[in-house]
């Protein structure tokens, strides 16, 4: 879009950005920097504060202390026409009397432009709805509407775009295309891109860097990749995907740092493990684990740390089989196997190896619990499926 | 029987509009009649005589004029504040509201006799001289609880999330009253100001009692039941019959136009 060429975007900062509702903080002395052009997605649960953050950086929620800054220019204090920021709302909140056109220019106007109709049908080509102009909101479909709402926030070129949870009212084929769809939309506009949303694998797909949230708090932030294959903290480890997470205590430390758990020793190099005493989470994600029958344990290189136990549970998925496999110790250890492999799968009942490299390992602090993350989680993924 | 069976319930809706219409079906016929006495009770004869000189008794067109400037006042202002009611309950929070809440109903619940006879009594008291202004005075205080229970329901309705969005889009607090909330509970405010214009139009009791030497319509149509109700009488009840008769039609195209043009899409 020619409105997006050779205009400065500016950074978004949060400073000790605090929110109080009665006694609870529902976002804790937050601070991050957005920086220009970027994709954030805030990921968290129903309730950890993300919605509230976008409101105090939108202008609609006033916070109890700390600032919100774009570029150099401190925001706090000015009211939300007063923003260079624009929302999509959640249920999109177009104005049901006003139709397509006047919902988009309706921003424009309000800035005491006179001349609208290029810049809207501009809007409305890279939406691809200006055969729709003059319908009521009503009269469109859910992704139309959806878009609409995008067209009517980027109209007006705002430093940031904030979207609030925008894909949650949408059936999950049309929630794939609009996820490509805002893609391409932020490499065209150029616009920062703020999203929330709880959805995990919509924020690993859009963004560029995702921080995950936890009762006010960022748990962690960076790079979808580098999150989800070295979480911080064991919320992190479950809410992101999932994670297998034995408890163990340190055995020798170096270069590499061995942990000791039911009398197997698990490694890992030691930029991977973040527990600060002696008490470690050892965690591994699903698809890293090689499930091999026990009579072929030769074949799992030497170095990789192993986990003996016995099959539960076979579901094949077509790219993956997932097992369930039993330890010793009466843990159920989740392993996705690729389906790639020649051969027999392992069936039911058989005793297993399971086998995965140290540097896919990773050590966590043992003082959140270790099913912190992990409920809620689940919750949102069975509210999910039924949407 | 099966034809009984399948026709039950069609039949019973028939008579039940029957009965509903027939009255105003008997007004609007004998508009047209040319009655033998002074009571125009019977039928006599066709004639347009009640039509085309509309305003040949003393005093029917005069009290009708008087009901509708009564009833267009009353509803403006009762409108004005009955909005401002309503804003001012749903949006703020402040000491008396629920108290406010409650009182603004008591005009619909009290007896309207009652509300009359004290109104008088009140006017008396005070040495207001009775007329017109006192009518008025009335008539806003009853139209302005239909008015807030209208709005109000409106308002409480409306997603905030809408006033948000226009405050997102740099409107400023009074734009966005201008350019989103308003528009929005227009509907709200039209229905509840011909509601109150109708209510005012026709009320008999408390202007009965208010009205001193004012004649408005429903007074003289009182008056004149006495002494024989002249066709003219009828001849205007029928216009304002198909008036309100227009109003609901016009509505209903509205409605339907925009249910085709969904339908459409």
């Amino acid at each position: 879009m020619p409105a997006g060429v050779g205009r400065t975007v500016e950074d978004l900062r949060l400073v000790n950005l605090t929110k109080q509702f009665g006694v609870s903080k529902a976002v804790d002395d937050l601070s991050i920097t957005i920086s220009a052009g970027s994709f954030f997605a805030l990921l968290g649960a129903s309730g950890c504060g993300k919605t509230t953050t976008l409101r105090m950086v939108a202008g609609l929620e006033d916070p109890t202390s700390g600032q919100v800054f774009i570029g150099e220019q401190d925001v706090t204090d000015l009211r939300a026409f007063q923003r260079p920021v624009n929302t999509v709302f959640q249920s999109y909140a177009l104005f049901p009397h006003l139709d397509i056109f006047e919902n988009v220019a309706f921003g424009l106007r309000r800035r005491g432009i006179k001349d609208v109709d290029a810049q809207v049908n501009t809007m409305l080509d890279l939406v691809e709805l200006s055969a729709l102009a003059r319908r009521k909101p009503s009269q469109l479909s859910g992704g139309q509407q959806q878009r609409v709402a995008v067209a009517r926030a980027l109209i007006n070129q705002p430093d940031v775009l904030l979207l609030d949870e925008p894909l949650g009212a949408l059936d999950l084929k049309l929630r794939r295309q609009m996820q490509i769809e805002l893609k391409r939309i932020q490499s065209e506009v150029g616009t920062t891109f703020v999203h929330v949303t709880h959805d995990q694998e919509e924020a690993m797909t859009m963004a560029d860097t995702v921080a995950v949230m936890n009762a006010g708090r960022i748990e962690q932030m960076g790079h979808p990749a580098d999150v989800y294959e070295m979480p911080r903290t064991i919320f992190v480890a479950n809410f992101l995907g999932q994670s297998n997470l034995i408890q163990g205590t340190l055995a020798s430390f170096g270069d590499v740092v061995e942990v000791a758990a039911f009398g197997l020793s698990f490694k890992m190099p030691s930029q991977r493990n973040v527990a600060p005493g002696h008490s470690v989470v050892v965690g591994v994600r699903p698809e890293k684990i090689t499930v091999l029958d026990a009579h072929d344990e030769t074949k799992l290189p030497s170095t990789h740390n192993r986990i003996y136990g016995t099959v539960t549970d076979v579901s094949y998925t077509g790219v993956s089989t997932q097992y369930l496999v039993e330890t010793p110790w009466e843990q159920s250890i989740i392993a996705f196997e690729q389906n790639s492999i020649v051969g027999d799968r392992c069936e039911l009942g058989d005793p297993v190896v399971l086998g995965w490299a140290p540097e896919h390992t990773f050590g966590l602090d043992p003082a959140e619990g270790i099913h912190a993350g992990l409920d809620r989680a689940v919750l949102e993924l069975e509210s999910d499926t039924e949407a | 029987m099966r034809w009984i069976r399948e026709h039950v319930i069609g039949a019973i809706a028939v008579m039940v509009l029957l009965y509903l219409f027939l009255p105003i079906a008997v007004v609007i016929a004998f508009s047209f009649n040319n009655p033998a006495s002074k009571f125009n009770l019977s039928w006599n004869e066709f004639s347009l005589d009640a039509w085309t000189q509309i305003c040949g008794v003393p005093g029917v067109c005069s009290s009708f004029v008087t009901s509708v400037e009564i009833g267009l006042i009353s509803t403006l202002f009762a409108t004005i504040l009955g909005t401002m009611i309503s804003f001012a309950l749903v949006r703020y929070r402040f000491k008396g509201r629920s108290s406010t809440n409650l009182l603004i109903f008591m005009p619909m619940a009290t007896p309207e006799i009652v509300m009359g006879s004290s109104l008088l009594a009140l006017f008396l008291n005070l040495s207001f001289p009775l007329g017109p202004v006192t009518v008025m005075i009335a008539h806003i205080m009853f139209i302005i609880s239909f008015v807030v229970v209208a709005v109000k329901a409106r308002l409480q309705g409306m997603d905030p999330r809408l006033e948000e969005a226009a405050r997102d889009l740099y409107a400023s607090p009074s734009a966005t009253f201008r350019y989103v909330t308003f528009p929005l509970v227009l509907p709200g405010i039209l229905g509840a100001a011909l509601l109150g214009f109708s209510l005012s139009f026709d009320d008999f009791i408390i202007s009965f009692f208010n009205a001193g030497t004012l004649v408005t319509f429903p007074i003289y149509i009182w008056g004149a039941a006495q002494r024989g109700i002249p066709p003219q009488v009828n001849a205007l009840a029928s216009l304002v019959f198909i008036a309100a008769l227009v109003i609901v039609l016009s509505a209903q195209v509205v409605a339907w136009r925009k249910r085709k043009a969904l339908a459409v899409r």
